[in-house]
């Protein structure tokens, strides 16, 4: 009888260990499936680079989605890059045991923060403050600023672990030399590390691409390309949340396919993620 | 231009790392501290055992928006554990490096990289429509499940692999199975860190809103069955600040949310603490 059940649950937890590899299988299946007919319909180059969307009169170009996805994103990123860097380097090297139990929790809590409590406030508060500068408030730059407390975390803890994994015997023997403690860092550990401070950035970038309802709340979702940050835009996932549960036939379809554009961008960038921290961890080996 | 002094340098770098990791502390605290003042106040009894009058009224409580929330929390945790549980074991215990094994884990690497309205997504296209759930609190449940499995899995993994290896020897060498030295050594040891994989878990399921926005629907009434709509906390957020305006009611929702939150990272801390000693204590009984 034992022998019988340690063999079957070798049977019953390699099925679920399966099962996420049919996850992946079924989701790329379902959204090809669906979304790969209306680029057909539609034509790719017309699909990408059109730039009207009118599901109502059969126009569907989603390139303002695009441009207002990539938009934000760098945003997010101009803002987000140098504060998550100098959090990293300043968890890694500089602060004291207590600064870091200090900060560390908090750079925590920032990822647990739902999407929603982050459009939130940007709606109250962020909104009303960009309008004093011109438009309406809902605009490619609130959505930025939104978009950069919500990726920093991700650049902070990465970048520290890509930091503190640097071997000890470079920071001595830089300080040996009489360099400073900011010459070590900028000449020789920033170097040093900088296949998982890459991979931080872009992971932080998909998180950024990937993000909806905030997005939704603050970006004001108008289809129109954005001239300046304080343009109202709209991103790729806020156009397949927003039309999704009422759309159907080819406009459904081409939901899906936007899907399709968007998993495209999302697999470019976990594929080079993936490869840097490999080659990180490689240099930390040898 | 003058050259800076290396000196100087030091000094100007310091001030500027100190000053990233204030404006860090203060975007949290402005969060956390402008939702609770304004929304707090809100918060009292009625609030919380009255139901929300719906539709394009922000008026009422958020009772059944709560029972929702636990509804589907239940349902996703019931059915994630398990999964999670049993390919966390099969990857730290079983699996040789083969093909199968490397696709698993690519599967595992690559599904956590995919955004939440993606999941949205393929649920409503397979559990809403293919299946013929609608949306409901299952359709929201299952694309949960597909969402929280990679992370699930990871860190049961981790907690499966901080248990010494010598302790699962001692037990082969008594004579047990490999299932019996898993179920009665391997498991109630890593127990700590699958409960920190649990409740992180639920967390997540509090906090989501993209996936659940398009699968579960959205109905503000007390769910009947599995097969009832619904709405969670968060997506109640959502539908008070862009539906109806009411941005008082959103607060206080948001004001619950966050201390649900707080609360759960403060108890996940304390769990892993707990955790890594018990494991230095492992550690140190070896010989």
């Amino acid at each position: 009888m034992r022998r019988f059940i340690d063999r079957a649950s070798r049977y019953v937890v390699l099925l679920a260990a399966s099962i996420s590899f049919l996850i992946l299988f079924a989701i790329a299946f379902f959204i090809i499936a669906r979304g790969l007919p209306a680029i057909q319909e539609i034509g790719l180059v017309e699909f990408v680079t059109g730039t009207v969307w009118r599901p109502g009169q059969g126009q569907y170009g989603i390139l303002p989605m695009i441009v207002g996805s990539v938009a934000a994103t760098f945003g997010s990123l101009i803002l987000a890059i140098p504060m998550g860097l100098g959090c990293a380097i300043l968890l890694a090297e500089i602060a004291g045991r207590r600064a870091r139990r200090f900060l560390r929790p908090v750079v925590e809590l920032l990822v647990g923060i739902p999407s929603v409590v982050y459009g939130l406030v940007g709606m109250v508060l962020l909104v009303p403050l960009v309008r004093n500068l011109g438009g309406n408030g809902y605009s490619v730059l609130a959505a930025s600023i939104v978009l950069m407390a919500m990726i920093l975390p991700t650049i902070t803890s990465i970048s520290e672990d890509a930091i503190r994994a640097v071997p000890r015997a470079y920071r001595e023997a830089s300080l040996a030399m009489g360099a400073t403690q900011w010459q070590t860092i900028r000449h020789v550990l920033l170097p040093a590390a900088r296949s998982g401070i890459g991979a931080s950035i872009v992971l932080g970038m998909g998180r950024a691409v990937g993000e909806t309802m905030a997005m939704i709340m603050v970006i004001g979702n108008s289809i129109k390309f954005p001239t300046s940050p304080l343009d109202s835009a709209r991103t790729l996932t806020g156009n397949i949340a927003l039309e999704i549960n009422y759309a159907s036939g080819l406009h459904e379809d081409a939901l899906f396919a936007t899907g399709i554009i968007l998993l495209v961008f999302i697999i470019i960038l976990n594929t080079i993620s993936f490869f840097a921290l490999r080659r990180s961890r490689a240099q930390n080996i040898a | 231009m003058p050259r800076i002094s290396p000196k100087t340098s030091e000094r100007l770098a310091k001030i500027l790392l100190w000053g990233a990791g204030f404006l860090t502390v203060l975007i949290l605290a402005a969060i956390v501290i402008y939702v609770l003042v304004n929304g707090v106040s809100e918060i009292n009894w009625e609030f919380l055992t009255t139901p929300p009058i719906g539709g394009l009224s922000g008026e009422g409580g958020i009772s059944t928006i709560i029972v929702t929330t636990v509804y589907l929390i239940l349902i996703t945790i019931f059915i994630l554990t398990p999964v999670g549980i049993g390919a966390a074991i099969y990857l730290s215990e079983y699996a040789q490096d083969n093909i199968l094994t490397n696709f698993i884990r690519y599967a595992v690497e690559t599904l956590a990289g995919v955004p939440s309205i993606i999941y949205g997504l393929f649920g409503y296209a397979l559990f809403v429509s293919a299946l013929y759930l609608g949306h409901s609190l299952i359709a929201g449940a299952l694309t949960l499940v597909c969402l929280l499995l990679p992370t699930m899995i990871r860190t049961t993994e981790e907690a499966l692999r901080a248990v010494p290896q010598e302790y699962r020897e001692a037990s082969l060498a008594l004579g047990a199975t490999r299932w019996q030295t898993i179920w009665h050594v391997a498991l109630p040891a890593a127990l700590p860190g699958i409960a920190t994989a649990i409740i992180l878990s639920t967390g997540r399921v509090i906090e989501e809103t993209a996936c659940l926005y398009v699968t579960l629907g959205g109905s503000a009434a007390m769910p009947r069955s599995i097969l009832s709509g619904g709405r969670t906390l968060a997506l109640h957020v959502y539908y008070l600040a862009m539906d109806t305006m009411a941005f008082d009611k959103a607060m206080a929702t948001a004001a619950v949310l966050i201390i649900i939150i707080v609360i759960i990272n403060l108890f996940t801390n304390w769990l892993s603490q707990r955790f890594r000693s018990a494991y230095t204590a492992m550690e140190e009984g070896r010989p």
